[in-house]
């Protein structure tokens, strides 16, 4: 298996190993030459330069972060300087307010609203331009996608739609409620690690790899052999 | 269904890995299983164990019972067709479902074809025993797949032979001459452009969950080092003496599935799981697995 498990050395991106798409996450920070792990123990989470907590289902990723004591983890190494991205699911854990329910983490001033436009049929694909990330276009996924209704005034927003807010970001935190590990596109692996503190060695992450495609992942979940 | 609607279907499964999709019949099972950290949420008038004591005729659910379970939780829901029966596939479209199963759980409304699924916006998942059967589901359009096992039973032998047959077929697919996958395909049945996509990437092209007859959360546990990327529990929940104890027992043993200390700790205190069924003990005609082809 190829994936290289360098742990607790610093300039790793973890992945939050509980539900989800960790495989689709980890993929991407492989292309981009960043060095990843998977996390799921309180220990594994020692010297991350970044969490990338990835897309699930929020009411399972939440119920686990609490019973096997993640929470207070994840803050600590917030506070010590680990930057932390959340895709959907994750950018939920990371609001302080969600609407309806109780917040997560609370690590970025945000309200957000989950599963915010319908079932499955309401899932979509687009692209747009986030200035802050590339000067190309990026292509979206949202799936069964939360919204953000507002931020505060310490978050920059990186990416309004209509009547929402799909990116945005403070000092330590950026969230997302579109999917970029669902797609060919590294821009927002590459920005994060950049907020990290990180080199990627891939310079152009803003073009769609073609040698990409939604399978592309599976190289990292084979069955044993 | 286009390309891209067909990835997103897929992709939605994606995002379910490492979860546990609990079968329920009611608001108040359905918000227990929500609290209890499900990915999903089966709807569902009778759990397989008491379809099976019921005997008769077993369809779709009343549509009323499936909207009030989508109304009372944010988690995906999905409910059960009839093998066959694009009709009541329709239905669950028009609910605006989130998945839909075609199960042999159900009574079969056709022995000889499965729902052309391409035909949907909405996404299926099928049950298989073998990788042929799960490619032939693939090819006709469902974007997850899921061991048949033995619903009902609380046994989870017949889960435990479908992920092995699966991956026993994955593995000598991956190490075989690639001129040697015609009479492969031939033989067990496989699309052969499936067959070629399954041998270059060492497993199923979808996500593939285990289901059928799974009690314990060491039975979770069981079913993911097998490789299966995450678990459907059907009766073992709810007919089990504390089903908010168990639900939650069973999700904490799927995402740490690796890890002994913690399903020995999510096991402990558990009561009594649901009664279990020996397979050998079951008349032929009443085997659901056989259901489909």
């Amino acid at each position: 298996m190829s994936v290289h498990l360098v742990k607790n050395t610093p300039g790793v991106i973890g992945v939050l190993d509980l539900q989800g798409g960790v495989h689709e996450h980890l993929e991407h920070l492989e292309r981009l030459g960043i060095p990843y792990a998977k996390v799921k123990q309180p220990a594994d989470f020692t010297d991350l330069a970044g969490l990338i907590i990835p897309g699930g289902e929020s009411t399972c990723l939440a119920r686990l972060l609490k019973i096997f004591e993640l929470k207070e983890v994840i803050l600590q190494h917030c506070s010590r300087g680990m930057k932390i991205w959340g895709t959907c699911a994750g950018a939920i854990l990371l609001a302080n307010r969600v609407v309806g329910d109780q917040p997560c983490l609370g690590l970025i001033d945000m309200e957000i609203e989950r599963n915010s436009f319908g079932s499955q049929l309401d899932s979509f694909k687009s692209e747009a331009l986030i200035e802050a990330v590339s000067a190309d276009l990026i292509p979206l996924t949202f799936i069964r996608a939360p919204k953000i209704l507002r931020v505060g005034s310490d978050v920059q927003v990186l990416l309004r739609m209509e009547d929402y807010i799909a990116a945005a970001e403070n000092e330590g935190i950026l969230v997302t409620v579109f999917h970029p590990e669902l797609t060919g596109c590294l821009a927002l692996h590459r920005y994060f690690a950049l907020k990290c503190g990180l080199s990627p060695a891939v310079e152009n992450a803003s073009a769609v790899n073609r040698d990409w495609d939604n399978v592309s992942w599976m190289k990292l979940a084979r069955i044993a052999s | 269904m286009d390309a891209k609607r067909y990835e997103l279907n897929v992709q939605l499964a994606q995002m379910l890995k490492g979860g546990v999709i609990m079968d329920v019949t009611n608001v108040e099972q359905a918000k227990i299983a929500e609290e209890a950290g499900a990915v999903a949420v089966m709807a569902l008038e009778r759990v397989p164990s008491d379809i099976r004591k019921d005997g008769g005729v077993a369809r779709m659910s009343d549509p009323a019972m499936i909207a009030e379970i989508k109304k009372a939780v944010s988690i995906p829901v999905m409910a059960k067709a009839r093998i066959g029966h694009f009709v009541e596939a329709q239905l669950l479209e028009a609910l605006r479902i989130d998945y839909i199963d075609e199960s042999e759980v159900l009574t079969p409304a056709d022995e000889e074809c499965h729902i052309d699924k391409t035909k949907f916006s909405i996404p299926f998942v099928c049950g298989a025993r073998n990788l042929g059967e799960a490619l032939r589901r693939i090819a006709e359009g469902a974007a997850m797949i899921r061991t048949k096992g033995e619903a009902g039973t609380g046994n989870v032998v017949e889960a435990v032979r479908h992920m092995r047959t699966m991956n026993r077929e994955i593995r000598q697919l991956a190490q075989m001459p690639v001129e040697e996958v015609t009479g492969f395909a031939k033989t067990n049945g496989l699309p052969y452009e499936l067959a070629l996509k399954v041998k270059e990437l060492g497993r199923l092209p979808v996500v593939n969950f285990a289901a059928g007859g799974l009690a314990t959360p060491a039975d979770a546990a069981l079913m993911m080092q097998l490789g299966c990327d995450g678990v459907f529990v059907g009766s073992g929940i709810f007919k089990s003496a504390d089903p908010a104890k168990r639900a939650r027992a069973i999700v904490k043993a799927t995402a740490y599935f690796n890890d002994p200390q913690k399903v020995l700790e999510a096991s402990m205190g558990l009561g009594e799981a649901m009664p279990g069924l020996e397979i050998g003990q079951i008349p032929p005609e009443q085997i659901l697995a056989k259901r489909g082809w």
